[in-house]
């Protein structure tokens, strides 16, 4: 029940990345011009988890529309994406969101107006990729549901914005991983190392760390 | 800082370092203090005094290597730790857990979460001034280490849990004793209350003093006695069920108030719902293999992230794993239950008396080493 309810919610802030991914395989037809407008004005409205479900079934619309056009293009698998249910049993949390970072605040805020509590921020060093993760573990104090909210920023100018102003539990998760992984939350009040020495330069959890 | 306190010219404000060496703070924790007068303008806690940085170590340890490690964060529940990280590693895995060895596991941890409430009672009632409880309590926790010692090995840094299974079985005389320790247990309560939980004093110092909402609780992620004395009703061993917690018949203690006596009054009711468990646990305890049939030698889980939390004596504990499918971590954190609760302590002592704030903070039953890990 909360799990579908805030999956809707959150598919609204793929909206852009959707539209993005039909967009440019069709530029050429006119109709695409104006749903691209209309999904513009979509977005304007705040309440997201609405026009979630409309966008959706534009997508399928158009994907319908772009197998009749141009056929060999649609038989290609394109990956919608939006939140992933995982296997809770296996995984340990119900739903999976990558975002891209500067979208973590607007996730925050939809998850905060649900009611869900923040458990913990987790760092990654994806040293191969050349990138650094930030998990985000949320959970929910009246039903068992776990949102697991993930972003990448590069690795050389690790830069993720703040939701300590949205979640206050999320300033020292947020200090924690600034320690560990050097990543800067932007518009942090306080972005000192909090469990490392206060002159502390280095961020032990990097894989390229030497002590 | 906060300005209506400052805007009487006649005021001037000072700062005062409670700790890094405090009885109150139980460990080593600094608060750096704002004070006007007797009252608190702003509380920062300054942690990472006693910080090991144990998520490294299990990234250059196997993961069985890193089980010692567990006992280590929270010394004082333990078990619950070993709990939350075999779980965790379990579930990556796929490794199946003998029935006998959930029991085990459960009777263990809830006798190590009576031994932490007692002595966070003691403790806590020590700071407020009253120095004999603590000897009772003591007294009462000795018992408990004994039996667990017997079983275990170890007094206080228990690594009893093994990936699939516990290390060592049970015999009569641990049964009988933790029996006989429940009976007396069940005796001593009632003296307790007497002595101390209606104990003007007490009350005094605790009821309508810091209070902390449900919303607070909320933002701030407290889990654990903090969130269930604000009225939330949250337990990881209810609101998701592992282990073999499903099978017995206990209740969440929850208090609307949200100050310093519910959260006492939470802990004080959650020692005698961990007995009802044990007792539970005790009658049902079924027969059989405490390991799995073949030994896990190397423990490999696929590539991925998993998590898993449990609720420890101080709340909700959760290990993220991400495995890169070798014998070793690509990486652990580790969820501490503390490390939120106290994060909300700056909010919540704006504008308090300091003695009032120190009530408060012990309220919230504060274990360094855990918070720093």
């Amino acid at each position: 029940m909360l799990l579908a309810k805030i999956k809707e919610a959150l598919c609204g802030l793929y909206e852009d990345i959707q539209a993005e991914v039909k967009e440019i395989p069709e530029v050429a037809t006119e109709e695409v011009v104006a749903d691209a407008t209309d999904a513009a004005t979509d977005e304007v409205k705040p309440e997201a988890s609405d026009a979630a479900p409309s966008k959706e079934t534009r997508t399928e619309e158009n994907a319908a529309e772009q197998k009749e056009t141009e056929p060999e293009e649609a038989v290609e698998p394109v990956e919608v994406p939006g939140p992933k249910e995982t296997d809770y049993k296996a995984k340990g949390y119900h739903l999976d969101v990558e975002l891209s970072p500067e979208k973590i605040p607007e996730a925050a805020e939809i998850l905060n107006r649900e009611g869900f509590f923040i458990e913990s921020i987790a760092g990654v060093d994806w040293i191969e990729e050349k990138q650094l993760e930030a998990v985000y573990d949320f959970n929910h104090f009246d039903e068992l549901c776990r949102v697991v909210v993930r972003t990448r920023t590069a690795r050389d100018n690790p830069e993720i914005p703040t939701i300590s102003h949205i979640y206050q539990g999320a300033n020292w998760h947020e200090r924690e991983t600034h320690d560990f992984f050097g990543i800067k939350f932007t518009g942090h009040p306080n972005l000192e190392p909090l469990l490392l020495p206060e002159d502390a330069d280095f961020h032990p959890l990097l894989k390229d760390f030497k002590a | 800082m906060n300005g209506s306190l400052q805007q009487d010219v006649n005021q001037e404000t000072f700062t005062i370092n409670l700790g890094p060496q405090h009885p109150a703070t139980h460990g080593v924790l600094r608060v750096k203090l704002v004070m006007d007068g007797e009252y608190i303008v702003e509380a920062e806690p300054v942690l990472g005094y006693i910080h090991r940085m144990h998520e490294k170590m299990g990234e250059n340890r196997t993961w069985a290597k890193f089980l010692p490690n567990c006992g280590r964060m929270d010394y004082l529940s333990a078990m619950s730790y070993n709990h939350g990280y075999v779980a965790a590693v379990e579930r990556a895995a796929g490794i199946e857990v003998p029935e006998r060895a959930e029991y085990l596991r459960v009777i263990t941890v809830e006798l190590n979460r009576i031994s932490s409430h007692l002595l966070w009672f003691g403790a806590y009632v020590l700071d407020l001034g009253g120095f004999t409880p603590l000897l009772y309590a003591f007294d009462d926790r000795e018992q408990i280490l004994d039996l667990l010692e017997s079983v275990t090995g170890s007094r206080l840094t228990y690594c009893y849990f093994r990936f699939g299974g516990v290390y060592n079985d049970i015999d009569d005389s641990f049964i009988t004793g933790t029996r006989e320790f429940i009976k007396r247990l069940r005796k001593r309560m009632p003296m307790y209350d007497a002595l101390v939980t209606k104990n003007i004093i007490l009350i005094k110092r605790l009821k309508d003093i810091g209070p902390i909402s449900k919303d607070m609780a909320r933002r701030y992620g407290a889990t654990g006695p903090v969130a269930r004395g604000s009225g939330i009703n949250f337990d990881v061993r209810k609101h998701e069920p592992y282990s073999v917690y499903p099978e017995f018949d206990f209740d969440i203690p929850v208090y609307e108030e949200g100050d310093s006596m519910a959260r006492y009054m939470v802990r004080m009711d959650e020692i005698e719902q961990s007995m009802r468990i044990i007792e539970q646990a005790l009658d049902k305890l079924p027969e059989g293999e405490i390991k799995p049939q073949k030994a896990v030698k190397m423990v490999k889980p696929p590539a991925g992230d998993y998590y898993h939390a449990v609720e420890a004596a101080r709340g909700s504990f959760g290990v993220r794993i991400v495995s890169d499918g070798t014998n070793t971590a690509y990486r652990m954190k580790l969820r501490s239950p503390t490390y939120s609760n106290l994060s909300l302590f700056g909010e919540a002592t704006k504008g308090m008396l300091l003695p009032d704030a120190l009530a408060l903070m012990g309220s919230l039953d504060l274990v360094i080493p855990e918070i720093d890990r």
